[in-house]
């Protein structure tokens, strides 16, 4: 057991993984000699040698297609999109041949895609997106977004080992800023369960990733309320009892998300909530999430669109007085 | 101050049997303004408990036949008036800060479609009007667990201060109040004693509750009580009861049950229970046993070519019960016997069942075995002319015989089943007839038989 930050939980997370599995393979742009464009596997290649730390060409559709060959003849490929952003141009190989390979002719296809996902640093539209919901659309994908670096390891661990295509979705705005105590050993988190962030009893928080922090540090600064706060882990599966059980509690349910607003994973919560909790509500389901436009660039247009802690608590106010 | 409109609040008929109906709350005071198909007062008969919505809008100007009262269907419980022809309203929430008079205006214009003359000159209805009308729309609005938690503990939500937004009683305010009133409420419950009607009502007041002596709680029954005591005590003075059981070896049905549950779960979300089975196996043996599915009408036999099943369920804390039924079972399989029955015992421990689904059963199963009960006599429902009892399953050492012909004990799960019938129709050789070919079914039948 060590401190660890996010992103070294993830590196040796996957590291330990190499050395266990000889299946685990990764490929992407830049992954081999350079170790990476965040550096999370800076020394793969000299330890596992090329042909276990594949640099890519500059194709995502090379290398989510290479990786679901890979898989189909037996490998545990893990594969890297630089950004998040650039895995529209590998759509196809992932949605039309990776998430639907095992429905049509039985093969799983047990890849792993890292997503460096997120904004909050300036990116611009292209390098800041988080794009969950678009791939949770998709039957056959599976979306896990940690917020902890015990849960990016052990949520790393899961997705190589599950025999589906899962996506990683890691947010780049915690990888040196969230240290937490990761266990040396192997271990993993079960996808599709959520993690109580904070326990309360007043209004419930649903959210995952970055804005988890955001959601905390809401609720410090309302001392009087009793915030709960469900860190999903996972968007899909996603863990609907868990969510159900705190809304029952609290009936007061506050949905939080970075990405835009729109067909965002939130609304599906929300209709759930309003599905199977209706009885149980005190106040209208609320959402938080960026507005539906593309990332700005310019900072004070960037704090504008990603839900900040002002944001949260107002929101949080608002269903306290209703 | 015209009366002409008045509008006339009937005891309503909930379904063809039902003769009386008895007022269980009125969610509405005299003087309080009422809208058309708003909820105006619950009623509960010995089929199902509702509210009966307001015929009319107006303001409720009296109120008839008081709470704990039965009466007949269309007895006349309360009347609804234009607004201000009945007594003064209630002075505003708290909060509200004008004064008496000019709130009483207010509400009277709020209220009257057109109130020339009402308003008593010199009030100036302007200054209340708008605070009025903001707090009262606010207040109004019940939120969905507020109000299954008013229904719950039978509480008018605008009896509880409010402490959200705009006066809203919010949640924490309702389990609060609940809690004062729980706290608040002796340790034995007075007898409530009905208030007496400002006219009489056309039934007769029942008469007062006996005093309790010393060690002694009363209360009085509820309707269904009512209905339960006088329907048992009627079919036992109508049919001729006897019953019959036999044993029957479940190793097929359990096994069946054991493949097909976690799929039932998965697929379908339903559970499948050894209930299903039996009602599956009895239907289909009702067929050759036709009488067991009959009635005596009269002087004549009626048989029916379809199985209305009914399903006895015990409400909360095993205090009432209910024998919802599935019409034409007969056309159902497995899983739509499993369904079925699960729907009819949620709707009925919700109180969601209507009175059709109530009505109707050519033949019933009650299930006492989830207790551990080996053996009973339950009474029938009438005017059918048999119940099925079901047992617990319980494993015990059973003589069988084995492949080569010799006896063995083995230990196999083993469920009673009584048949209740009436002998005035049913001899004992016709239902021993019956039972053993349930037996035969449920100890022989394969999956696909199901």
């Amino acid at each position: 057991m060590g401190e660890k930050t996010y992103l070294q939980a993830i590196s040796d997370g996957l590291r330990q993984e190499m050395r266990r599995d000889k299946r685990v393979i990764v490929i992407g742009e830049d992954v081999g000699v350079y170790g990476g464009a965040f550096k999370v596997t800076l020394g793969f290649q000299e330890e596992f040698g090329p042909w276990r730390v594949i640099d890519a060409p500059l194709s995502e559709t090379a290398i989510l297609g290479g990786a679901t060959g890979a898989a189909i003849m037996g490998m545990r490929p893990v594969a890297e999109m630089q950004f998040a952003d650039f895995i529209s141009c590998g759509w196809d190989q992932l949605v039309t041949v990776a998430a639907k390979q095992r429905w049509r002719a039985g093969t799983p296809i047990p890849i792993t895609v890292r997503l460096p996902s997120g904004g909050g640093f300036s990116g611009g539209p292209f390098h800041s997106q988080n794009p969950e919901s678009s791939f949770a659309h998709i039957p056959g994908l599976k979306c896990v977004c940690p917020a902890t670096p015990a849960d990016a390891k052990g949520l790393l661990i899961s997705a190589i080992e599950d025999p589906n295509p899962v996506l990683f979705f890691e947010h780049k705005h915690l990888y040196r800023r969230v240290k937490g105590e990761v266990p040396d050993e192997r271990y993993t988190t079960p996808i599709g369960e959520a993690r109580l962030h904070q326990e309360g009893d007043d209004v419930t928080v649903v959210t995952w990733g970055a804005m988890v922090y955001t959601a905390a540090e809401a609720a410090a600064k309302l001392g009087d309320l009793s915030v709960e706060i469900v860190d999903l882990r996972s968007v899909m599966p996603w863990d609907r009892e868990a969510v159900l059980a705190s809304v029952r509690k609290t009936s007061k349910a506050l949905v939080l998300h970075e990405d835009t607003r729109s067909g965002g994973f939130g609304a599906e919560i929300a209709a759930t909530i309003a599905e199977e909790a209706f009885e149980h509500l005190d106040a209208p389901i609320k959402r938080i999430a960026a507005p539906d436009t593309p990332v700005p660039f310019s900072p004070p247009l960037e704090q504008a669109f990603i839900p900040q802690v002002d944001d949260v608590v107002a929101g949080l106010r608002e269903l306290a007085e209703y | 101050m015209a009366t002409g409109t008045a509008v006339d609040v009937v005891m309503p008929q909930m379904g063809v049997s039902v003769s009386e109906g008895t007022v269980t709350r009125w969610l509405k005071s005299v003087g309080d303004h009422v809208d058309a198909d708003e909820s105006i007062v619950e009623i509960s008969t010995d089929k199902v408990d509702t509210e009966v919505p307001s015929p009319g809008t107006g303001t409720l100007t009296e109120i008839l036949v008081h709470e704990g009262q039965t009466v007949a269907v269309g007895t006349l419980l309360g009347r609804i008036g234009d607004a201000g022809a009945g007594p003064a309203a209630p002075p505003p929430p708290s909060g509200a800060s004008v004064a008496e008079p000019a709130t009483q205006a207010a509400t009277d214009a709020a209220t009257t479609a057109s109130s020339e003359g009402d308003v008593a000159p010199g009030e100036d209805r302007v200054t209340a009007a708008e605070p009025e009308s903001h707090d009262g729309h606010d207040r109004t609005f019940v939120s969905p667990v507020v109000a299954r938690i008013a229904a719950e503990h039978g509480i008018d939500p605008a009896s509880v201060p409010g402490s959200g937004r705009g006066g809203r009683v919010t949640k924490k305010d309702m389990l609060a109040f609940v809690e004062r009133q729980q706290g608040a409420a002796p340790a034995v419950p007075a007898p409530e004693i009905p208030a007496p009607a400002r006219e009489p009502a056309s039934a007769q007041p029942p008469p007062g509750p006996p005093q309790p002596e010393g060690g002694e709680g009363v209360e009085p029954m509820n309707a269904m009580r009512r209905g339960i005591a006088e329907h048992m005590r009627r079919s036992l003075d109508t049919a001729a009861h006897v019953t019959s059981a036999i044993e029957v070896d479940m190793s097929k049905v359990v096994a069946i049950r054991d493949r097909l549950k976690p799929e039932y779960q998965r697929s379908y979300g339903v559970n499948l229970t050894y209930l299903a089975f039996v009602a599956r196996a009895t239907v289909e043996t009702l067929r050759d046993w036709p009488w067991v599915n009959a009635e005596l009408r009269g002087e004549s036999i009626v048989t029916h070519n379809y199985v209305n099943l009914g399903f006895a369920v015990a409400l909360e804390g095993g205090k009432g019960l209910i024998v919802p039924v599935l019409k034409h079972a007969e056309g159902l399989n497995l899983l739509g016997m499993a369904r079925g029955v699960a729907d009819l015992a949620e709707r009925a421990r919700t109180k969601k069942l209507l009175p059709d689904d109530v009505q109707g059963g050519t033949f019933t199963i009650t299930n006492p075995g989830s207790f551990g009960t080996f053996h009973g006599t339950p009474i029938i429902n009438q005017p059918q002319s048999g119940i099925l009892g079901t047992y617990a399953v319980v494993k015990r050492p059973w003589v069988i015989r084995d492949e080569n012909g010799n006896d063995a004990i083995a230990i196999r799960p083993i469920m009673n089943l009584t048949l209740t019938y009436d002998h005035r129709l049913v001899d004992g050789a016709y239902a021993g007839g019956f039972l053993h070919d349930l037996r035969a079914r449920l100890e022989t039948s394969g999956e696909a038989d199901y």
